[in-house]
């Protein structure tokens, strides 16, 4: 290569370039190890649901792929710093490089595999494997997972959410029960302003957009609770606006679910029929 | 000063008419506004609020004198000429045409605002101390957020086009002004009144929609949300002329000799920045009358309920969202470029990689909208397409490091404080730029989607990024504008404060957000208040940071006033072979460009530009 004749000091580019190969790849391999192996098992958003886990495996794997990308522009910063420094009271200049066609080549060549690489990853985790990952998929999913489902719609309102079950005389409850081991799939709308419902454990996302039906799905692996939140800001207690679900056994959901029926029956009776979306009286200004 | 002097055109003038038409407007909207149905039964007027705006805003303008020029020429009158007045402190206080009096002014202006909205922030991070409502209350809480963010967005989209585009660019083109002098100042002047006017929604009980402004929430709050529509729109009007006014500037008045491949990167990342300005920022503009209407005039543009829908409030926020995050990013890329090469005393390494780059990220800006709506439930088939799109840009992205880096190595290295800056920029946006893989990724962004993960990210990226960038361009370039130094030693307590504390201010926000707290508020899981704990104390000592160079600004630029070489720096920008101050028509005659500002190392390096020529120039040459 013509740089290494030039005038400057110091070795050899090839010097510099294996030092740089050793520090770095040190480096990546205890980053990746530690990320994978150390915290792997706990990242979020854990193993709670089918797709939890999915979304942990994916931040595992972007994790370990942003390890050695960091660690390539820091070690190359690091070593940049501690060996091309301009002397104390010198004002010297540097070769005149500039540039390195091989080199810019490989770099946008390199980068355009890895992106690419990860938009067919990206996509075919969405479609194929993770089935659409716990998030919203709008009216017409495009990824279902198969087996029987449990319809529970999410309404929310300023400033609670409200859980409907049509399968079950569409009654309607303030806390959200779900069967554990089963799919659900989740219908989520709003009555007034934009809300998001959050699973947190659960890794369940779909925003709540009146007039429209949003389908999200979730398959819990065990019992529990988990926390629910609104994710969109919708107004002055938008950060009241939690709860808390549960995942019961199958026998414990048919047994809840029968006593809702019982005890909500007469407001039961008075509800709209279900619909996959409500419009209430229009908007007026606060105040 | 004379009281004749004060009677004028200035900003005396345009405060009291300002004042008085808004006033004058608010008595017009309210007689317009009395049969309408929609404005009965709210104790706020929104049509009396607007017209208040807008007599305001013509009050403002009438007072600095902007029509004068136009009504002395459809009169017939000759024109009075004072916008063009060269000496006196006065013209930093009135409509000056020289685009270097309106750098500085834009450099003030925004600064105060910055400091404003920066307050915001402290006053949010002492709130999340308690994971309950303590110091505020929710609306006042929800009100600080909305005012720190929509401030933020409304400045740091000027804060190095405003200050160091309208100040550098005429010089680095080798021209003697703006292309649109009177547009330029417009420009300007219009940053004032949106920031007061934003100011104004804590008089009309503030605003709870953050800086997204979403639809129909914006539809229901009450009258601060005007205040958010118009001072909104007056930035977005602001852009869109500074936009214009940059590509016709750059395009045409380039002096001979300055060819595209010798444009300085900073002037190539103005550029790019104006293209996107003058293409998004039109669509906030009409996304804001749309809601003007909706609150006024009683159309549903955002109401599903009677037809309209929230989806387009979306769509059309973020389709001039996303590539208003790059009109902040591309000034930093065009910054910390120009300063690598001066303090590595080596060429800028791959200039064209670095040109491609920037156009390559402005072009792929505006497909990548959606990623905002992943799990909206709006075109769920598109999201394989949106995710590919928004990783796409981490290509040319990369280029602009891979410039950075092939600079560095090998050169000569010399950490001065703006070289820090530079520096600092790359480790902070490269973290901001791998977050953003995780939330291009739709798996990832269900669990990170409006959390805290969303809001470190960004901040990596505009705060990390932006200003940072916008710190190295101040130390940089600010002694050339006012011919003072800063002192050294406050500046590095600055620079290591800031980068330190930055860090550890947002670096663990990124798992607050991927365990569960989502933004924008003031109530969050018992379990998260250690890390929001350590991350408010650190976000204070960021704040005493910036007190840091408030008092080194002041210290420096007020009490010391050591004053400045020419060029400090050594560099072989065209801008430091200028004397300081800088003449008030920037060259004698116009200068032949003879290479790119970057010829460090290249024995017998012709000057950067003959800014005298002599009968016959030397065209060419410099680089061997």
């Amino acid at each position: 290569m013509a740089s290494e004749a030039l005038p400057s000091g110091g070795p050899p580019e090839r010097v510099h370039g294996r030092r740089l190969f050793v520090i770095w790849a040190a480096l990546t391999v205890v980053g990746v190890l530690l990320i994978v192996f150390v915290a792997g098992p706990h990242m979020p958003p854990g193993n709670f649901s089918q797709e939890a886990r999915d979304q942990r495996h994916i931040n595992i794997l972007l994790a370990a792929l942003a390890v050695p990308v960091l660690f390539g522009v820091w070690t190359c910063l690091a070593y940049i710093f501690t060996t091309f420094r301009q002397g104390e009271g010198e004002l010297q200049d540097g070769p005149p490089v500039r540039g390195h066609p091989r080199l810019q080549v490989v770099w946008v060549v390199a980068t355009a595999a890895i992106v690419l690489s990860l938009g067919a990853f990206g996509t075919e985790e969405l479609l194929g494997s993770a089935k659409g990952a716990g998030g919203g998929q709008g009216p017409d999913p495009l990824a279902v997972p198969a087996g029987q489902k449990v319809q529970v719609q999410v309404i929310g309102q300023q400033w609670a959410w409200t859980f409907r079950y049509p399968a079950y005389g569409g009654v309607e409850t303030s806390q959200l029960a779900l069967p554990e081991g089963q799919t659900t799939e989740l219908h989520v709308t709003s009555l007034d302003v934009s809300h998001s419902f959050w699973a947190i454990q659960l890794g369940v996302k779909a925003d709540a957009i009146p007039g429209n039906d949003n389908v999200a799905f979730v398959t819990p692996r065990h019992t529990g609770s988990f926390e629910i939140r609104c994710a969109e800001l919708c107004g002055l207690w938008h950060g009241h606006m939690h709860n808390t679900g549960v995942v019961m056994t199958q026998a414990g959901f048919a047994a809840w679910i029968k006593q809702q029926q019982a005890a909500n029956a007469p407001a039961t009776k008075t509800l709209p029929p279900y619909s996959t979306h409500y419009f209430p009286d229009p908007i007026r200004r606060a105040g | 000063m004379r009281p004749r002097r004060l009677v004028g055109f200035n900003l005396l003038s345009a405060t009291l008419l300002g004042v008085g038409g808004y006033f004058l407007g608010h008595w017009v909207g309210t007689r317009l506004s009395a049969g309408m149905d929609s404005q009965i039964g709210t104790d706020q007027n929104d049509v009396a609020i607007f017209m208040g705006f807008l007599f305001a805003l013509l009050g403002w303008l009438i007072g600095l004198g902007f029509f004068n020029y136009p009504l002395a020429r459809m009169m017939g009158r000759p024109p009075s000429l004072r916008e063009k007045e060269e000496a006196g402190s006065g013209r930093y206080f009135r409509l000056c045409t020289d685009h270097k009096v309106v750098g500085l002014q834009y450099f003030v202006t925004v600064l105060l605002f910055f400091m404003i909205a920066g307050l915001n922030a402290m006053f949010i991070r002492a709130e999340l101390l308690t994971p309950n409502e303590t110091l505020w209350n929710a609306n006042q809480y929800l009100s600080l957020v909305s005012l720190h963010g929509t401030m933020m967005l409304m400045m740091t989209s000027a804060a190095i086009l405003g200050p160091f585009g309208n100040y550098f660019v005429p010089i680095m083109i080798g021209a003697r002004r703006m292309a649109f002098p009177r547009l330029e100042a417009l420009s300007f002047w219009l940053v004032p009144p949106a920031g007061l006017i934003l100011l104004s929604a804590v008089a009309l009980g503030g605003f709870p929609t953050g800086w997204t402004g979403y639809a129909p929430l914006a539809n229901e709050a009450r009258a601060g949300m005007d205040a958010y529509i118009f001072a909104f729109g007056l930035i977005g009007l602001s852009m869109t002329i500074v936009g214009a006014n940059m590509i016709a500037t750059v395009l045409t008045m380039r002096a001979p000799g300055l060819t595209w491949n010798r444009l300085p990167i900073f002037v190539w990342g103005v550029l790019c920045t104006s293209m996107l300005m003058v293409l998004a920022a039109p669509v906030l503009f009409s996304t804001l009358a749309m809601l003007t209407l909706d609150r006024t005039a009683d159309t549903s543009f955002f109401l599903a309920s009677a037809g309209g829908s929230p989806f387009l409030w979306d769509n059309l926020f973020w389709f001039f969202g996303h590539p208003e995050v790059y009109i902040l990013a591309l000034p930093g890329f065009g910054v910390v470029l120009e300063i690598l090469p001066v303090f590595a005393r080596k060429p800028l390494w791959g200039y064209r990689l670095a040109v491609a780059g920037m156009v390559g990220v402005a072009v792929l800006s505006f497909m990548v909208w959606q990623h905002h709506l992943f799990v909206s439930g709006i075109n769920a088939d598109l999201r394989p397409f949106y995710m590919l799109t928004t990783e796409l840009i981490s290509i040319p992205t990369g280029f602009i490091f891979l410039n950075g880096l092939g600079t560095l190595w090998r050169g000569r290295i010399r950490f001065t404080v703006p070289m820090l800056f530079a520096l600092a920029f790359f480790s902070n946006f490269l973290i901001g730029g791998l977050s953003g893989v995780f939330l291009s990724d739709v798996p990832s962004d269900v669990s990170t989607h409006g959390s805290y993960f969303v809001m470190a990210h960004f901040h990596y990226t505009i705060m990390g990024g932006l200003v940072f960038a916008l710190f190295a361009a101040t130390y940089y370039w600010l002694p050339k504008m006012t011919g003072l130094q800063f002192n050294e030693m406050l500046a590095k307590v600055h620079f290591w404060m800031m980068f330190v504390f930055f860090n550890f201010t947002f670096a663990p926000l990124f798992a607050a957000g991927m365990l569960g707290m989502p933004r924008r508020v003031s109530v969050y899981a018992p379990r998260l208040q250690g890390i929001n704990i350590f991350v408010s104390s650190s976000a204070f000592l960021l704040g005493v940071s910036m007190l840091i160079f408030l008092i080194n600004l002041v210290y420096s630029m007020v009490i010391a006033r050591v004053p400045a070489e020419a060029n400090p720096w050594a560099s072989r920008g065209i801008e430091f072979q200028l004397p300081t101050p800088v003449p008030v028509t920037n060259f004698e005659t116009t200068p032949v460009i003879q290479s790119d500002p970057y010829d460090y190392g290249v024995p017998d390096a012709v000057p950067v530009a003959a800014l005298k020529p002599v009968a016959a120039p030397v065209v060419g040459g410099g680089s061997t």
